[in-house]
């Protein structure tokens, strides 16, 4: 318990703001885990993108690495506002907006959840050594939001769902790259949102192909090719 | 440098000239020019820096190791784009394509050189990351040009499964960042390759070890690592030939040199001792490829589509590779580095020539080619010799690398060469049993010679023949001056 309190207690004001986001972000993957509403899903998608914006702004006033505040622009602008956008659009014009995409045993996946959480902190553990008090368990929760989003890309069977669960992972990472390492250079992060504009831009036209072709988006139903042909 | 920005430069204006254009045969020929104006710039390029010494910069750095990449895939893409010519034509007469189809894969051929050509001369991990992701978004339409079912399924598996493996990756970038923040000043130089190697011993050495294994699982998806592989038979055999062709023999080139770049930082980090072993990496790299190499080599057997029959034999190839720049050593390192090389041109050669003998059986089905030789012995003999060189016969090129490579396994762990010999017997079974009824027997009736430009293919394999042969001077020297910047010391 005073391990606890040596690393926490002594944070200032903002320091414990970023960590209670923290914990929000990776709250909010697990309630992404259990959600089988689509439209909930997407809502809770950009809620997500929310908090990273907050969290970012925070991190900027706490280090003052005002370039910062040009990512959290960026990420209120692509996955707040575009993605979510996109993503309603097409799933009303597939005419899925109201779907549910219901976990088979939410009980299971929740509990397997839980247990990814605590080996994203076993491997991270040899890092925090070097990390300093604040971007301690950063490294750790943006792991295990890539992970859940992982479990996620599993467990679903709509692919507008497994979407959200991809765009989910990039948040995960983006999550470490602000609080861990105070961002990546400007030439990164701008790629890397450009991959992520074309990536859901191409998602858009993919549904309606896998749609064409199997007259669905359960991907369940994606299922010919095979390891072996018998 | 102005070599450079030409270089860069053609691909990416030219796909989006190739964007605009309506006219489908006008593109096709366009296609053509444009990637051999992209050879020549690389070619001068590849001059320029074998004479001057690497070059470094902000954004770039080019030594001997890139520069040659660099050159192969302009090559290859110069080849594939005329045998493409003739072969999307085919398609687009027999209305497997339509013309606005025909502009979005044009279009997205040179994107996608674009993206390997940028993810083989930035300096930056960061971008070297973005242009890889790249290359999956700029391919992913192409999988699924014929938009039937299969394909489909076969490039939204593609798409998934490597964006969730290169996530891997970005978040090992970011570990490497976070090591380098404290050893290279400024934010913006802590990425670059060239001065991350020049920090590379006072890198902790237990951040990089972890970041390696993310950095190995994300380009090791796209590399094809068994058990990361599920992907790429299906991306190589549901989209159109030429696609299949450098996909398999230049994008998981690119994906490797990832590995290959990133390796050399960890080894140097690792060397200073540290939690972790100091050839963690090479271990890793080890098992992971000679895992690939037989798993793949036993999956040929179970095969009934030519396309994913050469698929897996990529997958046995990239193996290969891996564990070779996983020994480490000059030897290994010179051979991976031939084998690089003659297995790109092989294996496009040999798509080249599966496209056009299942265009001309009307299948990819491999019980239902039959004959090819009879019926078209230009392809017939494309395929057979192709699929002789693939398998290590001598004197072609294959056979000399891998020779190379169990040259360099018998020296320092000659109990691993048993594993790679049953592999390269296994492969060789499993690619003959296929091979020999399709290209031998009989002509089905009714079979009509198609139109195929057979040149690429007898150039392929003519520069095959001609490195099994005799390595020519420049070359091997070329070779020696990359061994020495990955392994330390060189060959020669």
């Amino acid at each position: 318990m005073s391990g606890f309190l040596d690393t926490y207690a002594y944070l200032t004001l903002t320091e414990q703001a970023i960590l209670t986001l923290a914990a929000m972000v990776l709250v909010s993957s697990f309630a992404l885990l259990a959600q089988s509403r689509v439209v909930a899903t997407i809502r809770l998608f950009a809620l997500q993108g929310f908090l990273l914006v907050v969290v970012t702004a925070l991190v900027a006033l706490n280090t003052q690495e005002y370039h910062l505040f040009y990512s959290a622009g960026l990420t209120l602008l692509l996955k707040v506002w575009f993605v979510p956008w996109l993503l309603t659009r097409q799933a009303r014009r597939l005419g899925i907006l109201r779907d549910l995409d219901s976990l088979l045993r939410p009980g299971v996946v929740l509990i397997a959840a839980g247990a990814l959480v605590i080996f994203c902190y076993s491997v991270a553990l040899p890092i925090q050594r070097f990390a300093e008090s604040i971007t301690r368990d950063a490294i750790a929760i943006s792991l295990a939001v890539v992970m859940l989003s992982m479990l996620m890309l599993i467990t679903r069977r709509k692919a507008i769902t497994q979407v959200v669960g991809f765009m989910s992972m990039e948040n995960g990472l983006f999550f470490g790259a602000v609080t861990a390492t105070q961002g990546m250079p400007m030439v990164v992060e701008l790629g890397v949102a450009f991959d992520v504009l074309i990536a859901a831009v191409v998602f858009g036209v993919f549904f309606f192909h896998i749609r064409d072709s199997i007259e669905s988006l359960d991907v369940d139903m994606l299922n010919q090719l095979t390891e072996v042909d018998e | 440098m102005s070599a450079l920005f030409w270089t860069l430069l053609t691909p990416l204006a030219g796909g989006l000239l190739l964007a605009l254009i309506p006219g489908t045969r006008l593109a096709a020929r366009l296609n053509i020019l444009i990637s051999l104006a992209g050879f020549l710039f690389s070619i001068w390029l590849a001059n320029a820096v074998l004479r001057q010494g690497a070059l470094d910069n902000q954004y770039f750095y080019i030594d001997a190791f890139n520069v040659y990449l660099v050159a192969l895939t302009n090559l290859v893409s110069f080849t594939t784009s005329v045998f493409s010519r003739t072969y999307m034509l085919h398609e687009f007469e027999i209305g497997r394509v339509s013309e606005r189809q025909m502009r979005l894969y044009h279009a997205s051929f040179q994107a996608f050189m674009f993206t390997m050509l940028l993810a083989l001369t930035t300096n930056n991990l960061g971008v070297l990351w973005v242009a890889l992701e790249g290359a999956t978004l700029a391919t992913v339409l192409l999988v699924s040009l014929y938009r039937t079912p299969a394909s489909v399924e076969a490039a939204w598996k593609y798409f998934i499964l490597c964006g969730v493996g290169i996530a891997q990756a970005l978040f090992g970038t970011v570990l490497i960042y976070l090591a380098a923040a404290k050893v290279v000043d400024g934010p913006d130089q802590a990425l670059l390759w060239s001065s991350l190697i020049r920090h590379a011993t006072e890198l902790e050495p237990t951040v990089m070890g972890i970041a390696f294994v993310f950095l190995l699982v994300g380009y090791g998806t796209k590399i094809g690592l068994v058990p990361l592989h599920n992907w790429l038979p299906d991306a190589h055999s549901e989209g159109p030939t030429p696609m299949s062709a450098v996909l398999s023999g230049l994008l998981l080139n690119v994906a490797l040199y990832a590995v290959v770049r990133v390796k050399v930082l960890v080894d140097g980090a690792l060397a200073g001792g540290g939690e972790h072993a100091p050839q963690l990496a090479g271990y890793l790299m080890m098992s992971f490829g000679l895992l690939s190499f037989i798993v793949a080599g036993l999956f040929l057997h179970r095969q009934r589509d030519i396309k994913r029959l050469f698929s897996y034999s990529s997958i046995e190839h990239m193996g290969l590779m891996t564990f070779a720049f996983g020994l480490g050593g000059p030897l290994a390192t010179f051979g991976a580095l031939l084998h690089m090389t003659v297995h790109s041109l092989t294996k496009s050669a040999i798509f080249v020539t599966v496209g056009q003998a299942s265009q001309l059986s009307g299948t990819q089905s491999i019980d239902h080619i039959r004959g090819v030789i009879q019926t078209q012995p230009a392809v017939g003999w494309g395929l057979l010799i192709g699929t002789l060189a693939i398998a290590g016969f001598p004197p072609f090129g294959v056979f000399t690398s891998e020779f190379l490579l169990l040259s360099a396994t018998m020296q320092t762990l000659p109990w691993l060469t048993i594993p790679l010999l049953v592999g390269l017997g296994i492969a060789f079974a499993g690619l003959f049993r296929h091979l020999h009824p399709m290209v031998f027997g009989n002509r089905p009736e009714g079979l009509m010679p198609i139109k195929a430009t057979v040149w690429p293919v007898v150039l392929h394999l003519a520069l095959v023949l001609w490195l099994g042969l005799s390595i020519p001077d420049f070359l091997a020297h070329w070779f020696d001056q990359a061994t020495i910047l990955i392994s330390g010391s060189g060959l020669l």
